[in-house]
């Protein structure tokens, strides 16, 4: 273990440390400017409120974003998690033909700019002559979610033995019984964390939702409009209640994850 | 590089010899095709289509909205004309984008380094602080940075308090949408890179060492070689998002450099000309398919995955 002299191991920690901090700050900045009194921010504060947080709350149009947000990203959570469970197993669990081609397939929209993916969408919406609406957002989400969920579930398939199903099947089961008894099972905290990160990726993305919502608007749009545009000081309030919003969800997802695991451990 | 050494670790173990079981072969093979099948689908409608729309714009009419009924290069000969200057936002991209590159490689090193060797226990932990900014919208993020150095801000206001002195004019720089861009893709270097230490075996490191290799030998014949499968994804996974970039140069840069992509949505929103915006994205398209397809052709996803 002691590859590293001591020295060396404390400098990698420092910097570390530091990187964290640096990559919080600008969210406890947002999470500032929420608290004070005034329209505009100034550092240090002069005088601190809650009046931004009670307003925001109450605001009928933000209730409406939030909405629109979570219609989109529960979708996209049921639809990405069922289509990349069958991607993860074509792509790290069957053997076949045509494997290598589809796992550098799936990659590619992960590898490619969000931006230009949202116009492109809109381009082809428009020629096929459905009207944006939330729905759209969705298809649109899904096209960059999918392939990361299946990357998620198939690093868990990667650690599944194959056998245990045959095994099964030589038992007698049906098909279908040996998926929920067996892989499904299994593969379940793999196929939770793909629906953990399909769920916060839809809720925080902006590029995609940005050209494909149409009339509709989410939480990230609204924001990025009123920065370039009308600054009210909620908008750093909402900012940091959608970042606590997405926190408690990792914290729950996390904490279910951990006794389920603890259960099985226990039962089985 | 030394990709090629993937070739014979990563032999398929899952499918039992063909010889053997030739029934169940062919069914495994075909359950493989099928359980691709919905991602097919939603890739070839979600994806292939829209670029094959996109690419059809390219060529159609300047200003007109309909696609299919007329061919042109008009476009392009917009874009190649000298006195357009659209070339200097493909320059700000590309050069915005390697040096992203280059800094987050140096940045991020270290610390996939102690994610993939020192910090045992802890490396869990320290991996969701870095995943979770991902789940927050990037221009939420990037305007706690506006916070952060505006005039009264948080370093304003500190230097001011402590030190009596303004902080440093940094914002609405390239400067400032360089530093944007290295913060809001740092996790899509730090990951894959970490995953690409993390295949160095141990004992090879030791046997050098006990070869009596220096540290820089070390690191750079034995180490680097063997990480750079994910190194490289790293690297082409961050270049690929920057070169695509809008939110930084918009936010941080308020507007002083206008990045490829905010080119192609002014031509798409403001000037309403579908076509020169389609034409602009298939050549940033294909600048990404170039990089992309030569990276990826080099690399091998299971090992890169860890299929044991």
């Amino acid at each position: 273990m002691d590859q590293t002299s001591r020295r060396t191991k404390a400098l990698i920690a420092a910097w570390t440390a530091f990187v964290v901090l640096a990559i919080y700050m600008p969210v406890a900045c947002g999470a500032l400017a929420s608290l004070g009194k005034g329209r505009y921010f100034t550092f240090p504060m002069r005088a601190w409120s809650t009046d931004w947080w009670s307003r925001t709350l109450d605001s009928i149009e933000i209730g409406q974003l939030v909405s629109t947000s979570l219609l989109i990203a529960a979708c996209v959570t049921v639809v990405a998690v069922v289509i990349g469970f069958c991607g993860a197993l074509a792509f790290a669990r069957y053997q076949w033909l045509g494997r290598r081609t589809f796992q550098k397939i799936v990659l590619l929209p992960i590898f490619f700019p969000q931006p230009v993916l949202g116009l492109a969408l809109l381009l082809w919406f428009n020629a096929i002559g459905i009207p944006l609406s939330w729905q759209t957002a969705v298809v649109a989400h899904l096209v960059w979610i999918v392939p990361v969920v299946t990357l998620v579930i198939a690093t868990q398939v990667y650690s599944f033995d194959p056998t245990l199903e045959e095994a099964a099947l030589d038992l007698g089961a049906s098909r279908w019984q040996v998926l929920r008894e067996v892989t499904l099972p299994i593969l379940w905290p793999g196929i939770w964390s793909g629906a953990l990160f399909a769920f916060l990726l839809s809720w925080g993305n902006f590029p995609l939702s940005l050209y494909t919502t149409g009339a509709d608007s989410t939480v990230p749009e609204w924001l990025y409009a009123k920065m370039i545009a009308g600054y009210t000081p909620m908008v750093p309030t909402l900012g940091t209640m959608s970042t606590i919003g997405a926190a408690l969800a990792l914290l729950l997802g996390w904490i279910a994850l951990t006794v389920a695991r603890h259960r099985q451990r226990a039962g089985g | 590089m030394s990709v090629d050494t993937a070739g014979p670790l990563a032999g398929p173990t899952v499918a039992p010899p063909p010889a053997a079981t030739g029934e169940r072969g062919l069914r495994l093979l075909s359950a493989g095709a099928r359980c691709a099948l919905p991602v097919g689908v939603l890739l070839l409608l979600g994806f292939i289509a829209p670029l094959v729309t996109v690419v059809a714009y390219a060529f159609a009419e300047p200003r007109s909205f309909t696609v299919f009924h007329t061919f042109t290069l008009a476009n392009f000969a917009t874009i190649f004309d000298p006195t357009n200057t659209v070339w200097m936002s493909f320059a700000w991209s590309l050069a915005l984008a390697a040096f992203t590159v280059a800094l987050l490689a140096v940045v991020v090193y270290p610390i996939a380094y102690g994610l993939a060797r020192l910090f045992g226990r802890w490396a869990g932990l320290v991996s969701v602080l870095f995943v979770f900014p991902l789940f927050i919208s990037e221009n939420v993020r990037l305007y706690g940075w506006v916070l952060f150095f505006i005039k009264g801000g948080v370093l304003d206001g500190t230097l001011k308090t402590l030190f009596d002195a303004a902080g440093p004019d940094v914002l609405f720089t390239p400067g400032a949408i360089l530093f944007g861009m290295v913060y809001v893709y740092l996790p899509f270097m730090l990951f894959p890179m970490t995953l690409g230490l993390s295949l160095v075996p141990r004992d090879l490191v030791e046997a050098a060492r006990d070869l009596g290799a220096s540290r820089l030998q070390i690191w750079r014949e034995v180490e680097l070689p063997l990480a750079m499968p994910g190194i490289m994804v790293g690297m082409l996974l961050t270049f690929v998002l920057a070169v695509g970039a809008v939110a930084e140069a918009k936010v941080l840069g308020g507007q002083s450099i206008i990045v490829i992509t905010h080119d192609i949505e002014i031509a798409f929103t403001y000037a309403q000309n579908w076509p020169l915006g389609s034409a602009l994205a298939v050549l940033l398209m294909l600048i990404i398919a170039a990089v992309t397809l030569l990276a990826l052709s080099k690399l091998d996803l299971d090992r890169i995955l860890g299929r044991r």
